[in-house]
């Protein structure tokens, strides 16, 4: 008997009984459904993550203080924490190779006055090369400069939200001074709008200052919370990170190479991406494992039918032997109709689960993205299913005697 | 006998014992007879004598515990199952007491059934050779019913050319008659009685003594050995005894 006619006899086998095919399928086409609905959300989310970091600019790098705990770590006494200094600072800016912009970071937060009007906010201490580096447009007046760096002068740059707390939406605040924790600072310019990030914070509610002023004159302190760095190109994101280890270990008098004795760390944008595009690869294989065990019941239920349905059908086993059919055919009919049940299933699953993916996901405002080998994928686990659970109804269809069979009421 | 003709059966002491927990049931004690090719014979005795352990023997449906069964030739007993398998799809037509049609399916696909496992057939082929079965039992304007739409002796007929449709060395028939009225039974037996003159082997199992009239040979078991072997030679003819029937009352 070729194929095509074990195929057609099977699928006819099917079609006979349409309510219990039917229901022996919904488990299929649920689990396969969750299945792809699991990595779209997990994909989708990862997308989402990634091309935000990116627009943060996957070139950057950040230098801590303190050694590099991991996630988690414990934390050293505050002292650990003060490891970068001006000196830091000026050596990174000499002599660059592979980092282009450099900006230190020191930051203060508390209310911020204009005129009867105030606001809470929170001042960062930044050089010059911050807007470039962060690729942020000054879109009113102009940045402050070197010059002003230098003079640790009373210039700062503002946010939207800070613009329009203190002097009402629309208004050009250039030229006018505010005055924060009683400093006054002189408004050069407005940064352009950026909204919120994906954590939910308001990026434009920032006052820009040169770091010398706010570490002299607000925040009183002579340490950087971090530098920022941004190399080159996102590829030489190493060779810079390996040009800034090199130079601090260099000021900070240590001799290991390794990082192991490092009083700093530094992280890559690069990296950040990597580890949370696998963190998230991570959420995916995890809800797709949840998912996947609505699989296996599937499967079970399929098992089950198959096995009553050989029961039900010894009488035509027995016939179908009688005339001819070896315990192999027998065998790969039920087999087939195994695989014919689960993979109708696959089909109606993956079509319910980009229906979801594509109706769920636009509505929490993630990308659907159903990856195609994971359609390929669960095509292969429905015909696995198929072969794993009808193997034994079709082994105990294969195994009957033909004269009892026949017997068989 | 003509011993002229061609032996299609040969049976030589076959012997078939079944284990029922500590005992052992002897369902053929030592069988021995060759039937040749267009005879018709009837296969009598009483209930548990052994005509369906015999029948299913001949049929390649089970294998002798001891002594050998030659089937167009060819040695039976050392067949694995698949062979066996193969023979019956190639040489042997079965006729089961209650028909045994697949449910739900036409006449036409019921009776292509032994063919499906025939890769010798194209699709074509077995559609055409069943048409044919078909009309050799007179159901040829009956080739779509469906199996649970038709009568008692309409699914008997489909059986037959079931059996008929791979051209088969023998035609075996367990009781073929044993669920139909007498009238219909009849109809059967003309039915067999056409086969027969067109030539082919018959070995037909039967409760009723009367039916051994319209056959050529008659082998009666008793206890799982043959107690008579007689060969017929006024055969009645089942279409005069059709005739001679009262006609059923239609009101
Ligand atoms: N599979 C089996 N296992 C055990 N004993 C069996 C088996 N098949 C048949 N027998 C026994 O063999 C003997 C002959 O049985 P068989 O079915 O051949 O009788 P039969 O002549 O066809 O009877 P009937 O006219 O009632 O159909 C019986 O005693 C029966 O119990
Ligand atoms: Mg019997």
């Amino acid at each position: 008997m070729n194929i095509i006619n074990l195929i057609k006899v099977s699928i006819t086998a099917v079609a006979a009984n349409k309510m219990r095919s039917f229901l022996s399928t919904l488990g299929i086409i649920i689990g396969v459904g969750a299945v792809i609905a699991m990595m779209s959300i997990g994909q989708g989310a990862k997308q989402n993550i990634r091309a935000e970091l990116s627009t943060m600019g996957s070139n950057l790098l950040t230098i801590r203080p303190g050694a590099d705990n991991g996630p988690g770590g414990v934390r050293k006494d505050p002292s650990a924490m003060q490891t970068l200094k001006l000196s830091d600072y000026q050596s990174l800016s000499q002599n660059r190779e592979f980092v282009k912009y450099v900006s230190p970071e020191v930051m203060a937060s508390g209310q911020v006055v204009y005129g009867n009007k105030n606001a809470t906010t929170t001042v960062y201490g930044e050089s010059e090369e911050y807007p470039d580096m962060k690729q942020w447009k000054v879109e009113q007046g102009v940045a402050f400069t070197q010059d002003d760096v230098r003079r640790s002068a009373k210039v700062c740059l503002v946010g939207k939200t800070v613009v329009d707390n203190l002097f009402g939406e629309g208004a050009d605040p250039v030229g006018k001074v505010i005055r924060f924790k009683s400093i006054p600072l002189s408004i050069v310019g407005v940064l352009k709008s950026k909204g919120y990030n994906s954590w939910g914070m308001d990026q434009d509610d920032v006052i820009i200052a040169p770091f010398t002023c706010v570490m002299k004159r607000i925040a009183a302190q002579n340490y950087f919370s971090s530098i920022n760095c941004s190399a080159v190109s996102e590829e030489l994101s190493d060779a810079a990170m390996k040009e800034i280890q090199h130079k601090l270990r260099e000021n900070h008098k240590i001799k290991d190479a390794s990082g192991d004795s490092d009083d700093f760390s530094v992280r890559s944008m690069a990296e950040m991406m990597e580890a949370i595009g696998s963190t998230m690869d991570m959420v995916t294989l995890i809800l797709g494992i949840a998912a996947g065990f609505s699989l296996l019941i599937a499967g079970i239920g399929i098992m089950n039918i198959m096995l009553v349905s050989v029961t039900e059908r010894t009488k035509e086993i027995g016939l179908r032997m009688a005339v001819g059919a070896t315990g192999f055919v027998i065998s790969v009919q039920f087999l087939i109709e195994a695989i014919v049940i689960s993979v109708t299933g696959g089909i109606f699953g993956v079509l319910l689960g980009l229906g979801a993916s594509n109706t769920i996901m636009p509505l929490v405002g993630l990308p659907s993205v159903v990856p195609t080998w994971a359609i390929v994928l669960s095509f292969c686990i429905c015909v696995a299913i198929g072969c794993i659970f009808g193997y034994l109804p079709a082994r105990k269809a294969a195994n009957m005697d033909p004269i009892e069979a026949i017997r068989h009421e | 006998m003509e011993e002229d003709r061609k032996v299609v059966i040969e049976l030589q002491d076959v012997k078939r014992y079944f284990k029922v927990g500590s005992e052992t049931v002897k369902a053929l004690r030592g069988v021995s007879f060759k039937i040749h090719e267009g005879e018709f014979v009837t296969i009598q005795g009483t209930s548990g004598s052994g005509k369906s352990t015999l029948l299913n023997q001949l049929g390649c449906l089970d294998t002798p515990t001891s002594g050998e069964y030659f089937l167009d030739g060819v040695a039976v007993r050392k067949m694995s199952k698949n062979q066996r398998a193969h023979l019956r799809n190639q040489k042997i037509g079965f006729v089961f007491q209650n028909y045994n049609l697949l449910a739900n399916t036409t006449a036409v696909e019921n009776v292509e059934l032994p063919l499906m496992y025939n890769s010798k057939y194209s699709a074509r082929q077995r559609r055409e050779a069943a048409v044919k079965a078909l009309q050799a039992v007179g159901l040829g304007d009956r080739l779509n019913h469906k199996s649970n739409q038709m009568s008692g002796g309409q699914m008997q007929r489909v059986a037959i050319a079931r059996a008929l449709v791979n051209d088969p060395t023998i035609l075996l028939a367990d009781e073929a008659t044993g669920n139909l009225d007498t009238r219909t039974s009849f109809e059967m037996l003309v039915l067999f009685q056409k086969l027969h003159a067109e030539g082919h082997t018959i070995i037909f199992v039967t409760h009723n003594p009367e039916i051994a009239e319209y056959a050529s040979r008659n082998i009666n078991l008793r206890d799982g050995m043959i107690k008579e072997d007689t060969v017929n030679t006024n055969i009645k003819s089942a279409a005069e005894a059709l005739a001679a029937l009262p006609l059923p009352q239609d009101d």
